[in-house]
């Protein structure tokens, strides 16, 4: 639904409400016994974060600082929403993730306000760039404010909690019909990065676009990411975090599970439900009131993880 | 890109004044348009000397890139980047922001 009025109004109207998902505030996430398990979207989150013990973080995807197109002309207004969420929670996470596009058009005041946003969290953020804060022309402003102790184009991994967090960038050097990219240097520093680890490690993957096939159609996918999962195979709890997609989808691949989350700024259309994956437009009014409408859980201690789509609206 | 465009035009016109009028029309500006993640046309055959003006018409920005031979700034909704084709060939470009995006230019 890029695009302004090309006179297709009513039918990708149509589609696109019943295919909707929807821009959310973040996902909580909570380690216990080392297993990884959201607690869904923030709202739904608040009550099960009292009780929940062990440590808890957040992710949030996709702000979008600088977007102003009619799917959602104040990207940087839902985003300070989600953090006024985050700010209201009872119990603090110990830090959040923010799987890229932090900007629309990667312009310096563009990252001051995500900067000022966000850091009203008071939360160490740990984040991976997405392919809208790489667009500036000496492609430095992303790099400047997160790059320190990266390697390569920007990835690293840190302990926390009994969990290694690994940061991988793959909207770099993409070729042509192809899709996300790791390439050759960051896999091999991957691999030396896992090595010696014990394989009762969690271990928390976390990059922009899906590393797993979601659908390739619309690049929604990382052409190489097979290799990064064959190094993490023999963990036994792998979860892999990502954005991109602006909605919720998930999949269990024996010890892996994978996600991605919501954006703060506007929808993108579920696979093949429009003519392309651009911003979906649907009233100001709706938008918000969608706002934490589903949940996603990992159930602790098991590998399937349980889909709960809570409609909150009227 | 507008001086280009221009000189063009004026070339064009002298063209049209001391050939056969089908030169004048192979230096003819050609346009694709971006819609929905897609380059349309995504192929177009033009001759040597037209110029080529890309429009983004998504709310997403775009680039238009073909390896070695010209890459545009980022193009945010409704930003045009233009090329003049001197040299006959097949150009295969893309998106590097949407690499599954990719269009062809036929010169001849």
């Amino acid at each position: 639904m890029s695009g302004h009025d090309h006179g297709d109004d009513g039918v990708s109207r149509r589609k696109v409400l019943e295919c909707m998902t929807w821009a959310g505030t973040g996902v909580l996430w909570t380690i216990t016994g080392g297993v990884p398990r959201s607690l869904g979207i923030i709202d739904s989150a608040q009550a099960a974060t009292a009780a929940a013990p062990g440590m808890t973080f957040l992710q949030i995807s996709d702000s979008h600082v600088g977007f102003d197109k009619p799917a959602n002309p104040n990207a940087l207004g839902t985003l300070e929403e989600a953090v006024g969420k985050i700010n209201a929670m009872p119990a603090k996470p110990s830090f959040m993730i923010h799987t890229g596009d932090i900007t629309h058009l990667s312009k310096a005041a563009e990252f001051d306000n995500a900067e000022r946003i966000i850091s009203q969290s008071k939360l160490d953020v740990h984040y991976v760039p997405g392919e809208h804060d790489f667009l500036d022309e000496e492609v430095k402003f992303y790099r400047e404010r997160y790059g320190r102790g990266t390697k390569g184009q920007g990835w690293y991994s840190f302990d926390a909690g009994g969990v290694h967090f690994i940061g991988l960038v793959n909207v770099v050097d993409l070729k042509a019909g192809g899709l996300g990219n790791l390439g050759a240097e960051q896999l091999a520093w991957l691999e030396d990065d896992l090595r010696g680890k014990s394989k009762s490690t969690p271990i928390v993957l976390f990059a922009h676009i899906p590393l797993w096939t979601v659908y390739p159609e619309w690049g929604w996918g990382t052409e190489d990411g097979g290799r990064a999962l064959e190094y993490v195979k023999g963990f036994g709890s792998v979860t892999v975090l990502n954005g991109h997609i602006h909605q919720v989808m998930q999949k269990v691949e024996g010890n892996v599970t994978f996600h991605t989350a919501r954006s703060t700024a506007f929808p993108q259309p579920a696979p093949g439900a429009a003519p392309s994956p651009g911003p979906m437009k649907v009233e100001d009014a709706k938008l918000r009131s969608m706002l934490g409408v589903a949940s996603i859980n990992f159930k602790q201690n098991e590998q399937r993880l349980a889909i709960i789509d809570t409609p909150i609206q009227g | 890109m507008k001086t280009l465009n221009r000189r063009d035009f004026g070339v064009a016109v002298a063209a049209a004044i001391l050939l056969p009028a089908t030169t004048a029309r192979a230096a003819d500006d050609m346009e694709v348009h971006i819609d929905n993640f897609v380059f349309q046309p995504a192929e177009l055959k033009i001759k040597v000397g037209t110029t080529v003006t890309w429009t983004n018409r998504d709310d997403i920005p775009h680039t238009v890139v073909s390896a070695g031979k010209f890459r545009s700034k980022t193009l945010d909704t409704d930003d045009k980047f233009s090329f003049t084709f001197t040299n006959a060939g097949d150009y295969k470009y893309f998106c590097s922001l949407h690499p599954h995006m990719t269009g062809m230019i036929k010169v001849e």
